[in-house]
């Protein structure tokens, strides 16, 4: 599982090796490392606080099961832990998304920092209440701060196919909320959604503004709209959010990128308001519910094996995966096929990114970036495999140091270079024959894997 | 993941996938230059006095100031190109600066965000000694700051070895704690060097979605106005609503000539590309070039931003001769990513740090500068044109720690 951490903590009890309970000192120790897996993970010290505090009282005077290591034992209880707190686990109610059990027109009031999402987020529960539960909706910009801001929620209203409400400058928020509300009444709306300015949570006046538009308008669901990359100051925000304003709910955006989203645990701790929906896209429909157990484990660096996938699907072509991975089962690899491969790997985007994504890499992924090896080693391989001729691609049993000098000079590489990408394929074909019986999946990350200095393979995870 | 989930999340792989198939389709064909691509240009503006309050019917932004002359030390030179290469600070602010000017600003910003750092060196260190617990809370209190696990306790080692257990007064504690900051900063704090004897000199503008680019943009449009040089802008976001019209509005009020798309979701490479040559022919002297924000882990995207610049160095192979990646300073660790992705993929020479004037303290920016040494040129501390400053090593770190 969380192979970050836990090959952390096994490190921890390998030193301990200890039989029976886990006493307070193993605990103590292993703590520690959870301590910083969820800090990188930008939860919040608070918070992080709280969380080890409560492992630790679980943890402590745990009977030691034999089946799985202490280290296992300690990450299963600390996934508990997030996993409750985020809102999943025992006292889950199961209930997700927009509560929207209200007289019509529902109001709901959309608010945050600056640049957080919200717009675009106002855009996408328009888009699904429309379709979906099959509302008719109403989007009105109250952001009278940023540029163009009002055009922008108009045509996200238009690709979203409902109405906005038209646009009148020189209005003030509390003006144009009211006559959101007023249209909302006349033409039989089932929901208002009010999307605001983005302030921050030390902005006096500006807390004070959408304050009034609360208590104007009396929103349903007042939602707090984060982004996944947030870091420490979390907690800054979610406090100010809820004392001035009073927040239901919190809606994470950005989690198509890389970000661990501790802000996630943060915010949901301070504000006591549920997760109610994540933003993964730029588009309108990329809207999706939440679910405490995957957040969870991406917070604890498990490796998001979806966003792996479909990032690999997005960027591998996929006939010439197939065909590369007949080939490498027939045992016809060859470094005409490596040199493909690197090309779609460069594609893929960095390197290193993309093997944070892997479980079972946490190890590997620090190797390499103590290599300090980016996608320029991969580029010098391809121009290696380049300055070889056809027949010593298919057949590189055949290059003898004077080719090596000819490869090397026509690359403007090394010859050291051309042997290490020379072993580097050997161990890979080796590693391919054994990893044929696992097929297409197993053959594309043992590719990748085959790629680390060092691992040569040997670890087909 | 457990071995049993693996065909669900596989199903939802693929529909995740089909769904980012789809938003690569669109992109792409909303990507595709129209026929006979043309540039919309504006008639060139006046220079226009930057007014107080700018937002569109709201309440005057907190922290406007009233409109400044352009610096008297810079002669106007709207034609012929100025004679030296432009730095931002003795436009962006006169080095007297009036009470309520910038750097008080500055400070007050940076101090209402470190409010509670301070608190804490306050009430830790007053006639305390300096041992292991007060060493933790220290480290955990530059942890709150976003600087890090690794960077926090890099600081506080150097804490260990020159001040454990001594007496020491919390003013104490700051100057050292600031000085240490301080040291690891200043080998980062440059301005941005732009020379307009390039006619264009070209600023590429990047960064994840939000962050502040386009406000960053308007903000240097506003400064270089102010020096008497021709500011072009070019509306490279022609994916996000109404992202073209934003600009075109900044345009207007900081007197920039704005390049726009002839018809939304054009080619952005393709937008850039004319526009460059209509900066080279106008004699424009800097080009700020607007992208759309993108993750950096989307890696036909982070292509796209590569194409842009594969174009420009049609024109002029020593274009883009800045690529500026604008951060958001409620960033956490994420940031040490996206500066290594970006500096990979496009070649960024320099960071912006928007949204200072926020709770967040940027602190993140300490251990960016330990592990990638790119110059932070600029911050940014409020939604108005005005609100863009140098990047100081000794103001940031003072102001970090509470000090003065
Ligand atoms: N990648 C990604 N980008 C997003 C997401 N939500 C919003 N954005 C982008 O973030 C930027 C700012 O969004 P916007 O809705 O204008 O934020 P607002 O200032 O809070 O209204 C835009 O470029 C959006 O396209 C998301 O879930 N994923
Ligand atoms: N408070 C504050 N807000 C900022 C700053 N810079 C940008 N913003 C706001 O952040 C939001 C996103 O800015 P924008 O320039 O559109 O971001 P882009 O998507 O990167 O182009 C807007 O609401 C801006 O007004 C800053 O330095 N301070
Ligand atoms: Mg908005
Ligand atoms: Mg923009």
């Amino acid at each position: 599982m969380f192979e970050a951490l836990s090959s952390k903590l096994n490190g921890v009890f390998d030193r301990l090796r200890r039989r029976g309970a886990l006493s307070e000192s193993d605990v103590q120790e292993a703590l520690r490392e959870v301590r910083v897996a969820l800090l990188e993970a930008d939860v919040a010290l608070p918070v992080v606080r709280d969380l080890v505090a409560r492992v630790r009282e679980r943890a402590v005077g745990q009977e030691v099961i034999r089946s799985v290591s202490p280290a296992q034992q300690v990450i299963k209880i600390v996934n508990d832990c997030l996993v409750e707190a985020l809102g999943g686990g025992e006292g889950d109610d199961g209930k997700r998304g927009l509560d929207l059990a209200a007289a019509a027109p529902v109001p709901l009031l959309m608010v945050g920092l600056q640049g957080s999402g919200k717009t675009t987020t106002s855009g996408k529960i328009a888009l699904r209440l429309k379709g979906r539960d099959k509302k008719k909706v109403l989007l009105a910009s109250l952001d009278v701060q940023r540029p163009a801001a009002q055009l922008q929620l108009q045509q996200l209203a238009e690709r979203a196919g409902v109405a906005s409400l038209p646009i009148i400058p020189g209005q003030t928020p509390l003006e144009i909320a009211a006559r959101a509300m007023d249209l909302g009444r006349r033409e039989l709306y089932d929901v208002v959604i009010l999307d605001t300015a983005g302030r921050l949570a030390i902005d006096e006046a500006l807390m004070a503004e959408v304050a009034a538009v609360k208590a104007a308008t009396n929103p349903h669901e007042t939602l707090l709209v984060v982004d996944a990359m947030t870091g420490q100051d979390a907690v800054n925000t979610a406090r100010a959010f809820q004392e001035r304003v009073g927040v239901t709910g919190i809606v994470m955006t950005r989690v198509d990128g890389d970000a661990r989203g501790g802000a996630a645990l943060s915010m949901r701790a301070v504000t006591g308001a549920p997760i109610k929906l994540l933003g993964a896209g730029e588009k309108l429909d990329a809207l999706e519910d939440f679910h405490p157990d995957r957040i969870a484990g991406r917070i604890l660096g498990m490796g998001d094996i979806v966003s792996l996938v479909e990032r690999a699907a997005e960027t591998i072509d996929r006939d010439e995966a197939e065909k590369m991975a007949a080939r490498m089962q027939k045992g016809q690899f060859n470094l005409e096929d490596y040199a493909s491969q690197l090309k779609q790997i460069g594609k893929m985007g960095s390197l290193s990114g993309i093997l944070g994504m892997l479980p079972g890499v946490g190890k590997m992924k620090a190797q390499l970036e103590d290599a300090n090896l980016d996608t320029t080693i991969l580029k010098r391989q391809a121009a290696i495999i380049g300055s070889m001729t056809p027949k010593e691609r298919r057949t590189p049993d055949i290059i003898k140091a004077s080719r090596k000098r000819r490869i090397a000079a026509g690359s403007g590489t090394t010859v050291q270079e051309v042997n290490r990408l020379l072993k580097q394929f050997d161990d890979m074909s080796a590693m391919m024959k054994r990893m044929s019986k696992l097929g297409q999946k197993g053959l594309m990350r043992g590719g990748l894997g085959a790629l680390l200095p060092g691992s040569g393979g040997r670890r087909p995870f | 993941m457990r071995p049993q989930d693996d065909a669900g999340a596989l199903r939802e792989a693929e529909a995740r996938q089909q769904t980012a198939q789809r938003e690569a389709e669109a992109r792409e064909a909303a990507a595709a230059p129209p026929p006979g691509h043309a540039v919309e240009l504006r008639p060139p503006s006046e220079p226009v006095a930057i007014p107080p309050a700018q937002a569109s019917g709201g309440a005057p932004l907190p922290g406007a100031v009233a409109p400044r002359p352009a610096a008297p030390a810079a002669e106007p030179v709207p034609a012929a190109p100025a004679a030296e290469p432009v730095l931002i600070a003795p436009a962006a602010e006169p080095a007297t600066a009036a009470p309520g000017g910038w750097f008080s600003r500055l400070k007050s910003g940076l101090a209402r965000s470190t409010a509670r750092l301070t608190e804490g060196v306050t009430t830790l260190f007053r006639k305390r000694r300096l041992d292991e617990a007060a060493l933790e809370e220290l480290e955990e209190m530059l942890i709150t700051a976003d600087l890090g696990v690794a960077a926090s306790a890099r600081i506080v080692e150097g804490f260990r070895r020159s001040r454990f257990g001594k007496e020491v007064t919390d003013e104490e504690v700051k100057a050292a704690l600031a000085e240490e900051i301080a040291a690891i900063l200043a080998p980062v704090a440059h301005e941005m060097e732009v020379d307009p004897r390039r006619a264009p000199h070209v600023v590429l503008v990047v960064g994840v979605n939000g962050t502040g680019k386009t406000t960053t943009i308007a903000k240097l449009g506003r400064i270089y106005r102010e020096l008497g040089l021709t500011c072009g802008f070019v509306a490279g976001d022609t994916f996000r609503a109404a992202a073209v019209e934003q600009l075109q509005i900044w345009g207007e009020r900081t007197g920039c000539q704005v390049h726009a798309p002839a018809k939304p979701g054009a080619d952005a490479a393709g937008l850039a590309f004319d526009a460059l040559r209509a900066a080279k022919e106008a004699g424009t002297q800097v080009l700020l070039v607007d992208t759309a924000g993108r993750l950096h882990n989307k890696a036909a995207l982070m292509e796209e931003l590569r194409k842009i610049i594969r174009v420009l160095k049609r024109q002029d192979e020593t274009a883009p001769h800045s690529v500026l990646l604008v951060l958001d300073a409620t960033t956490g660790q994420n940031a040490l990513q996206q500066v290594k992705v970006f500096k990979e993929m496009v070649a960024v020479t320099g960071l912006a740090v928007t949204k200072l004037d926020g709770s967040a303290k940027g602190g993140v920016v300490v251990a960016l500068a330990q592990e990638f040494g790119l110059p932070v040129h600029m911050v940014g501390v409020g939604e108005t044109a005005q609100d863009l400053r140098p990047f100081t090593a000794r103001d940031f770190a003072r102001g970090l720690v509470g000090l003065d």
